[in-house]
């Protein structure tokens, strides 16, 4: 018999060692992320994803799916909270869309224009932050970090390698590049890696590849990130 | 007796595009002037507000005059909306708050390529900068905020237009843009 949970009075089928997030995403039920991807071990600390999970809140990313849970993920409360964290993740960073290379394509942004969230609420901390421009090919803009670690997690799970890691507590954390210099010209990352690629932001980014897309044309400009986290995951899926 | 609504415009430390782009709302700026006139605003040359029901802010807060002006404002705006990147999160001007203050001016005024006669400009007419430069929403409080650099001239509409015909302002997925 297939064991079911329910998301939003909806039942939902899984199969055992699956997450919340695993079995909603097979089901096209979009839960809000950023740290979580389908192809690496979860690390639950963006909390965006948060669900109430029989009254409890939970990352849906790390939580196991169990039989008969009532999973509440699209409400207005939840969203609110989501919408919340999203404008701290804004402030906290020194996040300028306007000049940003990654804007269109940015799951930061992305997130926030479907959390129809239209300012920052909170007081802006302009962080003194660092970039890193020495790689050839590649090139780090702490301002736009968010410390999701997907960079640390394709670097060592798919890249072999163990470029990126973080470093510090609290407001101080941060993003490091495991070198003697702490430069990224130092390391064995190409720009070839998956580590490369992965940033949903624009902390890492490609050199010389920033406009070729027009803005106006890119992914998040005409698509909600509900969809296009669906569509992605069932194409990954079926390949 | 109708009387229209007022709407109040300014630019602080903006650059003037978002004034632009609501002017790219075209021929249905008449549409417009048939419900709203205008108090303070570049477009009238006023002064100073008067008690306005919209009041539109482009740009973040940068020296002392933008504080009083934005103050002014508020004042006498029932409704105040930070029009902008600028407003809302500081946007380009609030690139140099990761420089000290002290090496702006040193830069700009006495020490950079082809500056001629050093020196910091120190009239007392001219206001004083802030140490940093601030959102709206640090200073006063804002009723809503119109996200873009700039909020296009649909955004403009779309909004002005819910407000004029006492719907609750709201601005469907196309037309939230960041960049």
């Amino acid at each position: 018999m297939n064991k079911t949970l329910s998301i939003d009075g909806q039942e939902i089928p899984f199969e055992d060692g699956q997450t919340i997030m695993q079995a909603a995403t097979a089901a096209k039920v979009y839960i809000p992320h950023l740290c979580h991807h389908p192809e690496f071990t979860p690390h639950g600390s963006c909390k965006l994803c948060t669900v109430k999970v029989n009254g409890r809140n939970c990352s849906a990313c790390t939580f196991p799916a169990a039989e008969g849970q009532e999973v509440l993920n699209n409400t207005t409360d939840i969203n609110e909270d989501r919408k919340k964290i999203t404008q701290m993740l804004f402030v906290e960073g020194n996040h300028f869309c306007p000049s940003c290379e990654k804007t269109g394509n940015c799951q930061l942004q992305a997130v926030a224009y479907h959390l129809n969230m239209l300012d920052n609420h909170f007081p802006l901390f302009y962080p003194q932050r660092a970039m890193d421009a020495s790689h050839p090919e590649v090139l780090i803009d702490h301002n736009r970090c968010i410390f999701c670690t997907l960079c640390v997690r394709a670097s060592q799970e798919q890249d072999g390698k163990n470029v990126f890691a973080l470093s510090g507590r609290g407001i101080n954390k941060h993003l490091i590049v495991n070198t003697p210099s702490g430069k990224l010209k130092d390391s064995a990352l190409v720009a070839d890696d998956r580590a490369a690629h992965i940033c949903p932001t624009g902390a890492i980014l490609i050199k010389r590849t920033g406009y070729t897309i027009p803005i106006g044309q890119r992914i998040y400009d005409h698509h909600d990130i509900s969809d296009v986290s669906l569509t992605t995951a069932e194409a990954q899926h079926d390949h | 007796m109708t009387t229209k609504i007022r709407i109040a415009t300014t630019s602080l430390a903006g650059c003037f595009g978002c004034h632009m782009s609501f002017l790219d709302i075209d021929e249905r700026m008449l549409r417009l002037a048939e419900l709203v006139e205008f108090d303070r605003s570049p477009l009238t040359d006023i002064e100073h507000c008067g008690s306005c029901d919209i009041g539109l802010i482009e740009g973040g807060v940068c020296n002392s005059e933008n504080v009083h002006v934005l103050r002014e404002f508020r004042k006498n705006c029932k409704v105040l909306v930070a029009v902008g990147a600028c407003a809302i999160n500081g946007g380009l001007p609030a690139m140099r708050n990761f420089i000290p203050l002290e090496e702006c001016l040193a830069e700009s005024y006495l020490t950079g390529i082809g500056v001629e006669n050093p020196q910091i400009p120190n009239d007392i007419e001219l206001p004083l900068l802030l140490n940093k430069v601030h959102p709206l929403h640090e200073v006063v409080k804002i009723d809503y905020f119109l996200p873009g650099c700039p909020p296009s001239a649909d955004v403009f509409w779309k909004f002005l237009t819910d407000l004029l015909e006492g719907r609750e302002p709201s601005l469907p997925y196309e037309l939230i843009h960041y960049d």
